[in-house]
């Protein structure tokens, strides 16, 4: 219920740091959320309908770019219903590659999420240290597939490029660097008092609400939700790879840094497991220019949670219908129910915790006072700046643990 | 696939029009054509005697003669099961399933907007995904719709 001290801020929709825009209409009392209503679909790109116009080689490509982080989930997600509705059997050798490069997607997203997870609360070593080991796993994707992001692996039928020795063996090493430096971190999220009480009781999301409102990936598991569609719907080499399902039951924002950080490990132990047991043959299958009639629905488990592709062929070489259900659009509700009865201080590392593309440029909040009907434009940084100095007079000050990361990792 | 073999049996032997209409597609993917009428009841079995208690997504789709809504629900993130209801064009109109799941809200507003497939009992919202300023009866999914529409439409404003 509106009293005449409720003050309303509107956050987008026109947010050049959102891969998404998203817009955020907060209703605080005091410093207290009492209400959000979200508006998505600003960066509605008609991807479905142009697909029906290009064929599904073209669509491939153009499917690869609806995410610049999880391309390849998008790309995966999408071949494996053409390829399921075509009864194509790929190479076991492609399904493994599949697999090599989505758990370095994964480990590359990961990190960067951990990274702007950092900055929002003002622990910006964190953030510095975290994106340094990313560029590890950009410079892999570089090399292995000749692209940062959008890597143009998949094809109908298999994948496009092969690796060598040469990559199994920077990979091999790169994994080692990176558990090294993931196990630091990890202690720090267990050990570290001052982002245990920053993280603790933020952005709650039940078990039971993480289920009602349909919430997937990392944000579920945290919730204790045992959902992985690695695990519970099997695809590429995932059948024959051994790792852990990872879940916490903190339900909040320190739940989903924890299971993100455990997924890390795990992510490591399965490019490991797919490079040893990689096997020999041929790379793609020949598939047909025409697809027959059909339908298929598909499903992967991107880095933000599941994803899911339908797609109905009608016997020519153009889709009739490719629907995308994005991980994000999952979650949307969640984000929504985790900042009520929030404070505003928690607002930017609570809807972080869903997007980790929340980081880059400039932001910009309107903020209007229903009492005093004044209203006033700030920055994203104003409310970031904000939220920091907010926990620091209630004691959280990640000032000395930045100079202690700084300094252990300099040792 | 002894799972899915069941659950077809079931909803086989509870529903009698749907006799031979399940299908097994494979391992975790079952589909079935339910007519409108009889949708409620089917859904609600699913969901409340079968345990598919998860919502995916929800697909729309224009096959020129009819419209056509997928409800794709799951069964502890396992078993997708995909139920079809073919609605007509003239009067294209579903009912809400956001009483069963509260995140089918999203998904319903979608084929709203790109289908204009009215769904009946949705609580007031905000549309999604179209733009505000979006005119008016233009369902950009429909097989008939063009860009050239929008743009004839805005040159005849001019």
């Amino acid at each position: 219920m509106n009293n005449p001290g409720d003050v309303k801020i509107p956050i987008g929709p026109q947010h050049p740091a959102l891969k998404e825009p998203e817009s955020f209409l907060l209703t605080l009392r005091g410093e207290k959320i009492t209400s959000v209503n979200i508006k998505i679909g600003y960066n509605h790109r008609g991807i479905e309908k142009a697909c029906e116009d290009r064929t599904y080689i073209q669509d491939l490509y153009l499917i690869e770019r609806i995410c610049g982080i999880c391309s390849h989930s998008h790309s995966t997600c999408f071949v494996q219903a053409v390829e399921e509705i075509a009864g194509l059997e790929i190479p076991r050798r492609a399904k493994y590659l599949r697999t090599f490069i989505a758990e370095l997607e994964r480990i590359h997203s990961h990190l960067l999420w951990l990274g702007v997870a950092g900055h929002e609360i003002g622990f910006d070593t964190l953030l510095m240290y975290t994106w340094r080991d990313r560029e590890i796993v950009m410079d892999l994707l570089a090399a292995i597939t000749g692209n940062r992001v959008n890597y143009g692996i998949n094809t109908i039928g298999g994948v496009r490029r092969d690796i060598n020795a040469g990559h199994i063996d920077a990979s091999l090493k790169a994994m080692d660097i990176l558990e090294e430096r993931t196990k630091y971190y990890v202690g720090i999220a267990q050990e570290e008092i001052t982002l245990k009480k920053r993280l603790s009781g933020v952005g709650k999301l039940s078990y039971d609400d993480a289920l009602r409102l349909g919430a997937v990936g990392p944000t579920a598991r945290a919730s204790g939700v045992a959902r992985d569609v690695r695990k519970n719907d099997p695809y590429a080499a995932y059948t024959e790879i051994d790792f852990d399902l990872i879940t916490d039951d903190h339900c909040d924002v320190y739940g989903r840094t924890v299971v993100r950080l455990k997924e890390l490990l795990q992510a490591y132990k399965i490019v490991r497991e797919v490079l040893k047991n990689l096997p020999d043959g041929p790379i793609t299958v020949k598939a047909p220019r025409k697809i027959p009639a059909g339908e298929a629905v598909s499903r992967y488990e991107a880095p933000r949670g599941e994803d899911l592709h339908y797609v109905k062929s009608n016997g020519t070489e153009k889709p009739d219908r490719v629907k995308v259900r994005a991980p994000t659009l999952a979650n949307i509700q969640a984000v929504s129910h985790m900042l009520e009865d929030g404070y505003l201080a928690d607002m930017p590392i609570v809807v972080a915790a869903i997007d980790p593309c929340f980081s880059c440029t400039d932001r910009m909040i309107s903020m209007h006072n229903c009492g005093t009907r004044k209203e006033e434009i700030v920055s994203w940084e104003f409310v970031h700046a904000k939220g920091i100095e907010w926990y620091r007079n209630k004691g959280i000050d990640f000032s000395q643990l930045n100079k202690k990361l700084h300094s252990m990792m300099n040792k | 696939m002894v799972e899915e073999q069941k659950i077809k049996q079931e909803l086989e032997g509870n529903f009698s029009f749907l006799k031979e209409k399940v299908n097994v597609i494979r391992e975790r993917r079952i589909s079935v054509e339910v007519p409108l009428a009889s949708f409620r009841e089917v859904f609600d079995y699913a969901v409340n005697k079968l345990g598919f208690s998860s919502m995916s997504a929800i697909t729309g789709l224009d096959e020129a003669d009819n419209l056509v809504v997928i409800y794709h629900i799951n069964k502890n993130g396992s078993i997708v099961l995909s139920i079809k209801v073919i609605i007509s064009h003239q009067s294209p109109a579903v009912q809400t399933v956001t009483n069963y799941f509260s995140n089918a809200d999203i998904f319903e507003r979608e084929i709203m907007d790109l289908l204009g497939i009215k769904v009946e009992n949705l609580a007031p919202g905000q549309r999604y995904p179209l733009t505000d300023d979006w005119p008016k009866d233009e369902f950009p999914l429909r097989k008939d719709w063009h860009l050239q529409r929008i743009e004839d439409k805005e040159a005849e404003n001019e």
